[in-house]
């Protein structure tokens, strides 16, 4: 194989997807250098929230870069189901953080007046309710609930689907795909990147890295750094049961076909191979206490996935200065920044620089100094 | 459709579907007592709504489930039927709290 195209992206997951899908659309040669079907995959492991409430403490930048995505997210909806018939389902339909005592209530309620009160943050509602506010919007609450924040701007989406509809949109955009492709090296040359997989080399004028976790080894091959700290993550799933939830929660959402998701743990132990059943119980537990029909309902499923994640828990997208033309891009969200990363990312990389005034703050020159970043908590 | 055998002499069983009542024999599943009553018992599925009958009889397929004595999404073809037994054919997802 020796083609030569505008942009090689490395990492076909949903982040890389969104970017190459949007220089797809920009009429780019792309090529799409992916692992396999078996790889850790954070595209098949998420909760598929698009959530905005409690991001970007500690950095205001990442506030404003979601609500962003928030407010653009219907308009990436109506473009992949005009292009590909796909309807991902996105609602923007406000979410909530439920508490189950006084003192999470209170925890909960000096977290959104910290958000509140973060200088240069984007100005969107995030409130604390009672427990007889949110009885109004979810009726089926149970006794034990103290209350919850609730963001008007959060939603949720079928991300499987999402990612299948970039995979489906990227033949009418004739953007080539590469599974079984994993990257090994990357070289410079004449102007031109040279990227050697398993199957041979691929040449492109541009390459973006988007291999989630692995970009922390491939940067330096170009000059660039994005100190990675993945976590674990684990989640039950229900069997289908009737429309009960009409606003997904940070732990318990339900899906448009009818099952019921409840997260999300965080662990350090970064084994998705085997399930920790305390943890599960413990997740279970705090769900029905929320929701007490919960508790006739059956699990189908749970599984564990590792969670890509920056050091400090914000975005890192960076251009190259020793390297021009390579890019590098990794975030937690990458749902949540879908549109971000198709309209805004891919716009950004088809002129050669990304834009200071959108995505300055996320350069990974931030853990070169003082690294005094607080984690991404939703 | 379903005849049963001149040989059947199990005790009878009187079971309600959506609240009418039907003569099942001691030993069938519930599965087997619907197909045999005669009626209309097409379950709806969860997503599309297709309709859906009782098909592998052994627990693997799921197409059976039916809502048994309030409880919902079960699977008919495991349960044995017994005296008074109330049962609604389930049209699409099982409800929250049954």
């Amino acid at each position: 194989m020796h083609r030569d195209y505008d942009v090689a992206i490395v990492g076909g997951g949903l982040l890389g997807s969104a970017i190459a899908w949007g220089l797809g659309r920009l009429g780019k040669t792309v090529a799409v250098l992916d692992e396999g079907d078996i790889a850790k995959r954070a595209s098949r492991a998420n909760f598929a929230l698009v959530w905005v409430q409690s991001k970007g403490l500690g950095m205001p930048a990442y506030t404003g870069w979601t609500v962003r995505a928030s407010e653009t997210w219907s308009r990436l909806a109506a473009e992949l189901k005009e292009q590909t018939g796909l309807d991902v389902c996105h609602q923007r339909n406000g979410g909530f953080h439920l508490t189950l005592s006084d003192a999470e209530f209170e925890q909960r309620a000096q977290l959104v007046t910290r958000m509140h009160n973060q200088v240069g943050a984007a100005d969107y509602s995030m409130e604390m309710l009672s427990a007889s506010e949110v009885r109004k919007m979810l009726p089926l609450i149970g006794p034990e609930v103290s209350g919850g924040s609730f963001c008007p701007l959060d939603g949720h989406v079928n991300s499987l689907r999402t990612f299948r509809a970039f995979h489906t949109g990227f033949r009418q955009f004739g953007v080539d795909y590469f599974p079984e492709q994993p990257v090994s090296a990357i070289t410079r040359d004449g102007g031109e990147f040279r990227l050697s997989t398993p199957k041979g080399e691929i040449h492109a004028g541009k390459i973006v890295l988007a291999a989630g976790n692995a970009n922390q080894t491939l940067a330096p091959m170009v000059g660039l750094s994005a100190p990675m700290g993945p976590t674990r993550g684990q989640i039950v799933v229900t069997e289908r049961t009737m429309p009960f939830l009409p606003h997904p929660l940070t732990t318990i959402r339900q899906t448009d076909e009818g099952t019921v998701m409840i997260g999300d743990s965080k662990e350090d132990q970064l084994d998705d191979r085997v399930l920790r059943h305390p943890i599960n119980a413990a997740m279970a537990d705090r769900a029905q206490r929320m929701f007490p029909h919960l508790a006739r309902l059956n699990v189908v499923r749970s599984w564990a996935g590792i969670r890509v994640m920056p050091q400090d828990g914000f975005p890192i997208y960076d251009q190259s200065e020793t390297h021009p033309g390579a890019f590098v891009a990794c975030c937690h969200s990458g749902v949540t920044l879908a549109p971000n990363h198709a309209f805004d990312i891919a716009r950004m990389v088809a002129a050669g620089a990304l834009e200071p005034e959108l995505v300055g703050a996320f350069s990974a020159s931030r853990f070169a100094g003082d690294s005094a970043g607080t984690t991404d908590i939703r | 459709m379903f005849k049963r055998s001149d040989q059947d002499n199990r005790p009878a069983v009187k079971m309600f579907v959506d609240g009418a009542a039907i003569a099942a024999r001691e030993g069938d599943s519930v599965a087997a007592a619907l197909l045999a009553s005669g009626r209309d018992i097409r379950r709806a599925t969860a997503v599309s709504g297709a309709p859906r009958l009782p098909y592998c009889m052994m627990g693997v397929c799921f197409d059976c489930l039916v809502t048994i004595d309030g409880v919902g999404n079960r699977q008919g073809c495991l349960v044995p039927v017994t005296e008074g037994m109330q049962i609604e054919i389930q049209k699409g997802k099982r409800e929250i709290g049954k």
